[in-house]
Order: C-alpha cells, then structure tokens, then sequence
C-alpha cells in the first residue's frame, strides 16, 4: 500500500490568511529562533529586549531609517553606522541571516494587549486554570509534549509569548509538529515530531516514549502544521492574561 | 630463497608507476582508481563486478578511516596497486593500505593564514604521475610529494591567497602535465585552469577563465570588470586523448549578484571550455548560463560518451548543470545536441536551439527579494554525475523543488574580501547545521536516471533532504550514492531499486569510488568527518 504522506494543507491556508501581510515573508520560525538568541547576546545590551532602549530607534516597528531590504540590514550588523555607537559585528553570515529574520519578526508581532501583572498568580493560573503543566514543563515538572519553558523569558519578547499563547499556530518549530501515524498493523499513534528522514519518523508519543518508527511500516504519516496547543483567547481576562505572561517571562533559566 | 625472489619482484611490479599510459587505458585495471573521475571519460563507471544486485545485501564494513578534521569531508580517494592516497580537510595527504585501512604516512599542509574560502577548507583529492602525487592547497599551491613517503618534492605557488585565489580541487595529470583550476569566484578573482610540469612544477600554460583585453571574448565584460570577473574551477575536468582536448567547468561570475556592473555574456564564465591537452589554447567553449545574477556555477564534472546519436556514433559529453538543465553537447565541436530540464526552474523560459536560456525578465533581480527556482545551490552542483555505458544511463544527484530569495545588493570590490552583491534567503541551509531536519517540507533530494537518448527521466530514487553526495555505477549494474541524512545506499542502476543501505551518521559531500586489493572488491564513501569501506562478507 503506497504511503499517505501530507501536511494538513487547509490548515496552513487559513494560518496564512490570518497573519498579516508583513509577516509573510517566509523567515522560518527556527531562523527566528536561534535569531532571538543572537539577538539576545549581541544587541539586547544596547537595544533593550524589546528592541526601543535606544532614543529614536526602535527595532521593533519593522521600519529603519538606514535599511529597507534584508541586505541593507545584514550590512550595518556587519559594518556598522560609523561615527555612531553601533559597532561593527563579527557575525559570520550564517548567523546574520537569522537576526535579520528575527528583527523582521519584531514587527509581525501584534502588539501586546496584557499589561504588568503578578508573577505569583500568573504561576497558579499556568498550574491550575491553564492547566499549561499537561503538557509544558518548568523545572522538572510538566508534561513534554509541547517546549519546555524553563527560559522562555530569556528568549521571547513579552508580546511573543502572548502570541504564542493567544494564536500558538502563529509559529511552530518543525520539530513540534504534532504527527499522526497508523502502523500497517493498524496501531495509531500520536505525538511530537522530532525528527525524520527518508526512512524514520521519530517522535514522541502520548505516553512520553521516544519512538523511532521505519516509514515502510507505516499505512499513512500526517504532519500536522497547525499547533496542537489550543488557544487561549478570551479564556482569560486581561488581568489573568497579564499575570501569565507576567510569570512567564519571569522564567529566565539559570541566566 | 627462490620462492623470496618472487615474492619481492611480484610485490615491485604490483607497485609499479603510474605512467601515462596507465592513465589513458585506467578502465582496463578496474582493480585502482587512478583519477578524480576513474577515468579521463568521467563516468564514475567501474568494470568491477564481484558486488551485484544479487549480494550487495551482504556489504559489511571493512574498516573506517578517521580524519583528523571536522570540515566537510570530500575526498574521492585514489587507489594504486593496494594503497589508498586521499586528502583530508584542509589540503592534507595520507597514504593507507587499503585492504586494512592502515595508515603508512601522512603529510600536513599547514596552509598560509592568508587562505580564505567562501565555503569551507576543502579538498578533493590527489593527481598521480609516475611515483608523484599532486595535491592543490587551499592558500593556491600545488604540491608534488613522494608517493612511497609524502616527502615534498616541489611546491609551486600559482596565485595569491591574500586576493581570495584558492584551490580545492583534485589535480588532472594529462602526459607529463598537472593540470588545476582556482577557487575564489565569491572574492573578485580573475580565474584560470593552469598546466605544470609534472617533474619541476613550473608553468607550462594558462588559459584564463575570464577573456581579458586582446582576447577573444573581452567583448563580453563592460569597462574593466573583466579584472574582477571570476570564473573559478574547482571541480576536476575530463580530457579526450583523440581530439587532444581537456574540458573543464567555469563557475560564476564576479560579483555574483550585480550584473549590471559587467554589463555582457561574460565569458567565459559558467562555460565549459575545451582547451588543447598541450598548449591550453582554446578550441571551443558553450556557455550555459550567459551574464548569470545566480551563482550558477558551470563547475560540474564533463562526462564524455561514445554512443549513438541519431543513428550515427558521436562523441558526446554529457552535462548536469547547477542552473537546473541537463545537456547533450558535441565535444570536438561544442555543437549544442539537447538540452532538458533537471528539475524546476523559473529564471528562463527555457532554452533555444542553440542552447541558450531564454530569460525572463521578470526575474531580473533588484533590492527587493526574488523567489527563483533553483535555489543558489543548484538543481544539482559539482557532485559527481555518473554513466553507465551497461544501462545507458545518466545519473544525477537532483535537490527537488529548491528555491531561493535572491536580492541584488551592489557593492565595491575590496581585495580579499567577499565580492558578492547579494543578499540570499533560501529554505534549505547550505550546509547541514545538525542531524535535526529543521525545514521539513522546504525541498528534497533524489537520485535522478535519465536516458540521453530519449531526454527522458527513466527513474528516480528520492530522500528526505538534499544530496551533496556522488554517485558510482558499475558493470553489475549497481549504483552507489548517499546524502546529507547520512545514508549510504547500493541501487539496482537498471530501476532505482534499493538493495542495500547503511547509517553513517556524518553528511556525505564526496562521491564514492570501488577498487580491488587482493581479490575483494571495496566500495569507500567518506561521511561526516571519517571515510568509510565496505566490502562483502565472506560466505
């Protein structure tokens, strides 16, 4: 039987439609990622986690005064403004690529609609109502279907959190895609894709096991682009929402 | 004391020298490997048939060689008469036993710190003429050793390493000649494929890739852009002993992305040219891409072919070229035969009867990101193509529905610094960043069979991710390749059929070669950071 092999076309379809236009560019949520990172331990000393430290510059509107395409960025993270305090970098161009992705991603963020709030609470609400422990793990204890979040505060603005939690489909990592299998002895099996290749789709299944599965004893295999995670809008007041991202960006690791 | 005797003089002619003569008729001892491509028709074909469709499921490892880098791995090894002469990353040389792997010398090229390459300290492999092996050097040297103990026996500088010219490409011995071509076509270098005596290292000719004043050709590049204008070589040419030619693949021009800074076809850039074996003259050239913005390197393996054409026997060469055609060319004349599609490609409409792309001029790029397929990458690049003359076949390692965002982005040349004009985004990393597929969907690999024939794809055998790997056929109809995911696999070469595979675990970025020692055949790969050798099991 040959293999059914898709990813949930219409789902992504719709996931395109809602974001805007700006946020099309096709940057990849990894690209993003490791940018954030980049960002984090070579700009956000003079530029602020938000991008807006600096009195007239802020990052995060998604218009330069100095730079309209990708290229003019990855220029002045390189060389420089001279005769300003931005620095040349030593960032080699396989890392330049994602900061410029991230930078680009700072403005497809919608803004943030919660506010300050408390961290104390915003740990119950993550515990308790959420129940965001399911399947999310801080310190030790959660559930391992979704990121662990251990640092989550380090490496995502406040307004990334709250998009992840109010529109988690907004960005998936490849490797938490939600797959969806049945073996050729009919067992169907769900879990967290974490890796594949042409002859393994390796997961993680809905009891925790790390399973490596031969795709020819597989009867089909569907990758799920949408976020298993639902969302969160309107499932929480605005004080609520403002105390869980209160505490979730209280979470910075061992940092 | 007899018995002694036969013994020493068997032991001296099983390591007899590597003449000429060995070279031209290298399809005759199946048993070595003596060139980059096998033979100087670089088919990447052996006649060796002890491995078939039937065993191969009984490959086991032979032994593995570890190299002492972590660069990308991409040497084809040579073999000579039970011993196994193969760079490691950058420019280094080891000679091994290799039935057992084990290691009788090494020799280290410390290269000058002056040495940049755009993507990676690399190198291909030795040359070998007589008991003389040739290596070329990332810092742009070519450097003879002693095979029996890696002494150095001359070292030629041949360009600057300061002005971004490197070389990491296995040299081609051709009579008493080595020939090699030079990298740095991302740092405004002015290329050239060069001939040097194989006794003292001095130059003989130089043909250079980019026609400066007085030349033919220098029509083609606007104003002074010639001084600038690329053209490495760094991928091994292939040489016809009847005509007397040599062809060798040119790579893009300078700068990558800007072509309105040398306004022209700019040859001969992204060409292949047929130059004489003795005096470095050209005879004649094809151009594949004409005044590329792409990066589309003409820097592919020439594979020649004797075969019927249209009801007459032709001498053919064969092209898969990183602009996502494939094509059918005359090689004593350059005569365009057919030319046909890889994979998908969006920068030109297709090609005319001469061979020529038609562009689209809605593809030209500007400041503002431009999705083209192929990718910057290629549709396939200097991974080694295999013919086999049993099947009929032309093999092609194949990256599927590849594209990248290409923006144009104007900038002065500096020397020794990158000269690109560019600003690329592309789905698929050009190098594996881990063993983590991170881009899912983006695009794929595959082992493409096309018939020359018919133009037709007859079969094709498809991976996860994309293929750096060669591939090897044989005259019992087996095919060799690998990819990034580290897979290694034995193809039935008749219908892509899968017989045998194995986890390597590293990339594969080098293309596989078989040899004999005593009476067992061994297949070797290199993969991730080590080089691989298998062999059957013995019942």
């Amino acid at each position: 039987m040959r293999l059914k092999l898709r990813v949930f076309g219409g789902i992504v379809t719709l996931l395109l439609a809602a974001i805007p236009a700006a946020a099309q560019h096709d940057y990849s949520p990894e690209d993003i990622e490791s940018g954030a990172l980049l960002y984090r331990d070579a700009c956000a000393s003079c530029h602020g986690p938000e991008g807006n430290a600096i009195d007239g510059t802020d990052l995060s509107r998604g218009q330069f005064r100095r730079a309209s395409s990708d290229g003019d960025l990855a220029t002045i993270i390189t060389e420089g403004i001279p005769n300003t305090a931005m620095p040349p970098s030593n960032l080699s161009r396989f890392e330049i690529r994602p900061l410029v992705a991230y930078l680009r991603s700072l403005s497809a963020t919608p803004p943030r609609q919660s506010g300050e709030g408390d961290a104390a609470r915003g740990q119950a609400l993550f515990e308790g109502k959420g129940g965001c422990l399911q399947c999310h793990s801080v310190h030790g204890r959660g559930g391992r279907l979704g990121p662990n979040l251990n640092e989550i505060g380090a490496i995502r603005r406040p307004a990334d959190i709250e998009q992840s939690v109010l529109d988690p489909s907004a960005r998936v990592l490849v490797v938490n895609r939600l797959v969806k299998l049945v073996t050729r002895d009919g067992e169907a099996i769900t879990g967290r894709r974490m890796n594949e290749d042409t002859h393994y789709i390796l997961l993680m299944d809905s009891e925790d096991r790390l399973v490596a599965l031969p795709k020819d004893k597989l009867r089909s295999l569907e990758v799920e682009a949408a976020s298993p995670m639902p969302s969160y809008q309107g499932k929480f007041s605005t004080q609520e929402l403002s105390d869980l991202i209160t505490y979730l960006v209280s979470l910075r690791g061992h940092r | 004391m007899r018995q002694l005797v036969v013994c020493f003089l068997l032991a001296a002619s099983l390591q007899a020298q590597v003449t000429y003569e060995r070279l031209l008729r290298a399809a005759d001892e199946p048993e070595n490997w003596l060139t980059y491509s096998g033979t100087y028709m670089s088919q990447r074909y052996s006649r060796l048939d002890q491995i078939t469709p039937s065993n191969a499921k009984n490959l086991q490892l032979e032994w593995v060689h570890q190299s002492r880098s972590t660069e990308k791995f991409e040497t084809t090894p040579l073999v000579v008469d039970g011993v196994m002469y193969l760079t490691e990353p950058p420019s280094n040389v080891v000679a091994l036993d290799a039935a057992s792997g084990r290691v009788f010398w090494t020799y280290d090229h410390r290269p000058l710190p002056e040495a940049r390459l755009c993507c990676g300290n690399v190198n291909k492999g030795v040359g070998i003429l007589g008991d003389t092996l040739f290596v070329a050097t990332v810092d742009a040297r070519l450097i003879a050793l002693d095979a029996r103990s890696g002494t150095v026996l001359w070292d030629t500088p041949f360009a600057a390493p300061e002005a971004g010219y490197s070389a990491t490409v296995s040299p081609l011995v051709i009579k008493d000649k080595v020939i090699v071509g030079v990298g740095g076509g991302e740092y405004g270098i002015r290329g050239f494929v060069a001939a040097y005596d194989a006794k003292t290292g001095k130059e003989v000719w130089r043909f250079y890739t980019v026609a400066g004043p007085g030349e033919v050709g220098s029509e083609t590049w606007a104003g002074d852009s010639w001084k600038r204008g690329g053209g490495s070589v760094w991928v091994t040419g292939s040489f016809d002993p009847a005509l007397n030619l040599t062809y060798w693949g040119v790579g893009n021009p300078g700068p990558d992305y800007d072509k309105y800074v040398r306004q022209g076809d700019n040859l001969y850039t992204d060409s292949v040219i047929a130059l004489d074996a003795d005096t470095g003259k050209l005879k004649w050239h094809f151009q594949f891409t004409p005044h590329d913005e792409l990066d589309y390197d003409s820097v592919q393996i020439p594979v020649l072919v004797d075969m019927e054409w249209k009801d007459r026997p032709r001498n053919l060469m064969l092209w898969a070229n990183r602009n996502g055609f494939w094509y059918v060319l005359d090689r004593a004349t350059g005569e365009f035969l057919q030319g046909k599609l890889i994979d998908k490609v969006t920068w030109a409409k297709g090609l005319d009867e001469k061979g020529r792309p038609i562009p689209d001029p809605a593809k030209a790029l500007t400041s503002e990101g431009l999705q083209i397929f192929p990718g910057v990458q290629g549709t396939t690049n200097w991974y080694s193509p295999s013919y086999n003359p049993r099947t009929g076949l032309f093999y092609v390692s194949t990256w599927v529905n590849y594209s990248t965002i290409y923006s144009r982005r104007p900038t002065d040349y500096v020397e020794g610094r990158m000269y690109t004009s560019g600003y690329l985004r592309t789905s698929v990393p050009s190098l594996r960043r881990g063993p983590i597929n991170t881009w899912g969907d983006a695009a794929s690999g595959a082992v493409r069979a096309f018939d020359p024939k018919t133009g037709a794809m007859e079969w094709e055998f498809k991976m996860a991710d994309v293929t750096d790997s060669g591939v090897l056929t044989t005259a019992s109809d087996l095919l060799f390749t690998g990819g990034r995911e580290g897979y290694f696999y034995a193809l039935d070469a008749r219908n892509g059929e899968m017989l045998w595979r194995v986890t390597l675990g590293g990339q594969i970025s080098a293309g596989p070669m078989t040899y004999k020692a005593g009476n067992k055949q061994y297949v070797s790969i290199a993969s991730g950071s080590s080089l691989f050798t298998f062999a059957l099991r013995e019942e």
